[in-house]
């Protein structure tokens, strides 16, 4: 089986300072993974590194089988690769099912499989909603939202562009106990139907609950990856998270 | 953000007017304008109304990139004044040539220094874009100014033909037409834009570029056809200018007035939708005509700056904005 | 001595002179862009403002231009802190900088010069000093006094604040407000009442600015305008925020503009801070001593 996506050797540095040093990660079509660290690891470095929202000076990254080193965001976008963003992002001028309107119209019909038009469109953008729970909020503006509905805007918007994988980035943070399960229940979904999925997450209970493989990045290096269960036994990963 | 409530219902319940209708609909309404101005059977009305019909297409112009993608060009004055020599150029060198073929290479040529300016700057941070148009203004100037073939810092003149081409009559009143015309093919195209997966695009571009990027959005190439298509007609608005005014030199071509208006008339209007910067140059427009004739033309052009810093700082969804904010 | 060469070395001289003063009117902006973020470019207005306010001072007080703009500071210094409480609550506070707070500062800056247009007319005004004419002679080199002295009382500001930034706490403060606001919040600091004191001194370094332009030439309302382009290229250039950066850039600027009005004539002079600009953001936005 190939991988969805091969992470290689992938670094990037801020001036002097190493976000991320030889990153390896593949991820198989269907699989999901969870990837954590502490505050600063590199997370979310590596998912702009992955998304082409930075670019990384070393390595490279593919998805589907092809090179997507030298593409553009939204190149990577259209080539089925989603994300959604640790705060929420939504376009705050537009109503809800407008802010899906966007990676349909540039997304999935500039990706030519299939191109929506008119009421398809709006048909589309309230199915979405409607998976999320926020149907009858079609209407209305991101800034009427409650901290856990702009969550599921952010992760509708992501879905909206039809992707073949999506990385959810730190999705439940500062959610209640019962928010975390719904947004947990909402992805678990997403991937039975045949979404690959990388969870960012800090909550440990959400991570082991959806991970079916775990990695772990620490000050910029990946110093596990395998079986959830196993990872959060290694010596080296307690230790990162326990302190010496 | 009334107002995009509202305008989202316009999208998606009936969506109005066709383009083509709307387009018949702003021809009658143009050509009933024409009518009545010439009605009034003098030409100061037409130099009036001609003002007024410029800066809607400058304003519209500015609102294209300004409003819908949020990147202030504050070279409202290069890109006007690039339309308005190249016709001082072409006057002299193909004097021939039909004023609305004029009028297409100078918002051509202004359409290309603006992806150019674009194309170096607009990967950063909107305000350096600012900043570069207004330094743009500056260097424009600059060059004009040396380059003697079209007179230089002297100016230059141009003969107006005494009788207008079609419909008869004093010249101006087939400048005015002109322009008219002009206001019409801005308006649709602006309405167009709203409309479109583009007006979209624009939109997600001006909330949140990353997350416009993350959504497919080819943020650059977007940016760079709403600074061309804002760039191209603020050209075609200037291409006019000089038989307009007979003689034209830096100073007047270059005034500070031609960027406060086509700022402040949109920001005044409303800059979500197309209606916002017609309201606001008629507004402004007509506000200004009225002090310059019963004031003074100095204080004629403290208006625009003054009703834009009040609207920016109290009402910043302009006028359109505060009237749907009522109707809902 | 060659005659060109000749040129050349007084071209370079006080291109060097020329820059002490870009360094006077830009640190300003250094403080307001590239500490606070806040894109003011009404700043050359301000300008323009303390060049008039030595013109009054020098023409019917009778008094020195520069003490009379020394003694106006504190009006400028509170002009700031109003100017910044307004932008705070009607553009930063509703996020909305970029497009209605540019057009605000645009507005500021319009209405400022049809203001003293309105006021002062558009004719040229100058002030009368001891250095506004004559030279100082170190043997074969001449510095007119007129261009040395906005120089060294730009280098003093420039001294001055960055003494200030570096060494008070309110000082440090500033540095870090765009930053971290967060830190700041820690150190039990304000980072509004932060900006509104950055806001007043930039201010208040352009009305000193506005003395050493009237020194160095005549001035009338619209040449603020000339300026938007030098002082935000020189910020640029010399990576936003960074004192010896904005140093190094607005010598070089004031050397290439020298050089250029010498060999190609002074109404080119103009459009070579356009050209910097335009570079520097095309090729290395993040400033010549920027990583």
């Amino acid at each position: 089986m190939t991988a969805l996506l091969h992470v290689e050797k992938v670094g990037k540095r801020f001036g002097g300072f190493v976000a991320l040093q030889d990153i390896d990660l593949e991820v198989q079509p269907g699989e999901r993974l969870g990837l954590i660290g502490p505050n600063g690891s590199g997370k979310s470095t590596l998912v702009n590194c992955i998304c082409g929202t930075l670019r990384n000076e070393q390595g490279s990254v593919s998805f589907g089988g092809a090179a997507m080193d030298g593409l553009t965001a939204h190149q990577r976008t259209r080539l089925g690769l989603a994300r959604s963003f640790q705060l929420p992002r939504p376009f705050g001028s537009l109503t809800l099912a407008e802010n899906l309107r966007i990676p349909i119209l540039y997304a999935v019909n500039a990706r030519g499989e299939r191109t929506l038009s008119g009421a398809a469109i709006d048909a589309r953008c309230l199915e979405l909603l409607g998976q999320v729970g926020l149907a009858d909020k079609a209407r209305q503006m991101p800034r009427d939202l409650t901290q856990i509905e702009m969550r599921k805007l952010e992760l509708a918007r992501a879905m909206a562009a039809d992707p073949k994988l999506l990385i959810s980035d730190e999705a439940m943070a500062g959610l209640s106990h019962a928010e975390v399960d719904e947004i947990l229940a909402l992805l678990i979904r997403l991937n039975g139907q045949g979404v690959t999925v990388i969870m960012i997450e800090h909550i440990m209970r959400a991570v082991m609950a959806f991970s079916q493989r775990l990695a772990v990045l620490v000050a910029g290096r990946k110093i596990a990856d395998g079986d959830p269960k196993a990872v959060v036994r290694e010596p080296e990963v307690v230790r990162a998270y326990l302190g010496e | 953000m009334a107002s995009l409530v509202a305008k989202d219902a316009e999208r998606e319940a009936p969506r109005g007017l066709g383009h083509v209708a709307f387009i018949l609909v702003m021809v009658a309404v143009a050509a009933v304008v024409f009518m009545i101005t010439r009605s009034i059977g003098n030409s100061y009305a037409f130099f009036a109304a001609y003002v007024v019909v410029q800066y809607m297409v400058l304003g519209t112009a500015w609102n294209i990139l300004g409003g819908y993608t949020g990147y202030v060009n504050f070279g409202v004055t290069a890109f006007f004044a690039i339309g308005a020599y190249s016709t001082v150029v072409l006057h002299k060198l193909t004097p021939w040539m039909p004023l609305p073929a004029m009028i297409l290479i100078g918002g051509v040529m202004a359409a290309l220094v603006g992806l150019g300016t674009g194309y170096l700057t607009l990967r950063l941070r909107g305000v350096f874009f600012s900043i570069a148009t207004l330094a743009l203004a500056v260097v424009v100037q600059t060059l004009i100014t040396n380059w003697d073939f079209v007179g230089g810092a002297r100016g230059a003149y141009v003969m107006r033909p005494r009788i207008a081409p079609l419909i008869g009559g004093d010249y101006i009143q087939y400048l005015f037409l002109v322009m008219l015309g002009l206001c019409v093919i801005a308006l649709a195209t602006a309405r167009a834009i709203e409309r479109s997966a583009l007006g979209y695009g624009f939109a997600a571009i001006r909330d949140d570029e990353a997350a416009a990027e993350a959504s497919g959005v080819p943020t650059l190439g977007l940016k760079l056809i709403a600074t061309a298509l804002s760039g191209g007609f603020m050209g075609m608005a200037g291409a006019p200018l000089p038989y307009y005014v007979t003689y034209l030199d830096p100073s007047s071509g270059f005034s500070l007035n031609y960027a406060v208006n086509a700022i402040a008339m949109p920001l005044i209007g409303g800059t979500s939708s197309w209606l916002g910067p017609i309201v606001g140059a008629i507004l402004v427009g007509g506000l200004q005509e009225y002090i310059r004739v019963t004031i003074s033309s100095a204080v004629n052009v403290l208006v625009a700056g003054v009703l834009m810093v009040a609207f920016v700082i109290l009402a910043p969804q302009g006028i359109v904005g505060l009237f749907q904010r009522k109707k809902r | 001595m060659d005659a060109s060469a000749d040129l050349l070395i007084n071209a370079l001289i006080s291109g060097l002179l020329l820059g002490g003063f870009y360094a006077a009117v830009s640190v300003g902006v250094a403080i307001s862009f590239g500490m606070l973020d806040i894109v003011n470019i009404a700043h050359p207005a301000v300008i323009l403002l303390g060049s008039y306010v030595a013109f009054i001072g020098n023409t019917v007080f009778g008094i020195d231009p520069i003490l009379a703009t020394v003694i106006t500071l504190p009006v400028f210094y509170l002009l700031g802190m109003v100017a910044y409480q307004v932008y705070y609550v009607a553009f930063e506070r509703r996020d909305d900088q970029s497009l209605r707070g540019l057009s605000f500062f645009f507005g500021i800056l319009f209405i400022a010069e049809v203001g003293l247009i309105l006021s002062f007319g558009v004719d040229y005004r100058s002030v009368q000093a001891w250095y506004v004419s004559g030279n100082l002679n170190l043997g074969i080199i001449e510095l007119p006094w007129r261009l040395l002295v906005p120089f060294l009382l730009g280098m003093a500001m420039v001294v001055g604040l960055q003494l200030y930034l570096s060494r008070t706490f309110i000082g440090r403060a500033i540095q870090a407000v765009a930053q971290d606001q967060q830190a700041l919040r820690l150190m039990a600091a304000n980072p509004t009442k932060i900006k509104r004191i950055a806001f007043g001194l930039s201010f208040a370094t352009a009305a000193l600015g506005g003395a050493a332009l009237i020194i160095i030439q005549p001035v009338e309302p619209s040449i603020g305008r000339e300026y938007i382009g030098r002082v935000f290229a020189i910020c640029v250039l010399g990576g936003l925020g960074s004192f010896p950066g904005m140093m190094i850039a607005a010598v070089t600027l004031g050397i290439v503009e020298n050089l250029t009005a010498t060999f190609f004539g002074p109404s080119w002079a103009p459009a070579v801070a356009f050209g910097v600009l335009l570079v520097t953001l095309a090729v290395r936005p993040s400033g010549i001593l920027g990583r």
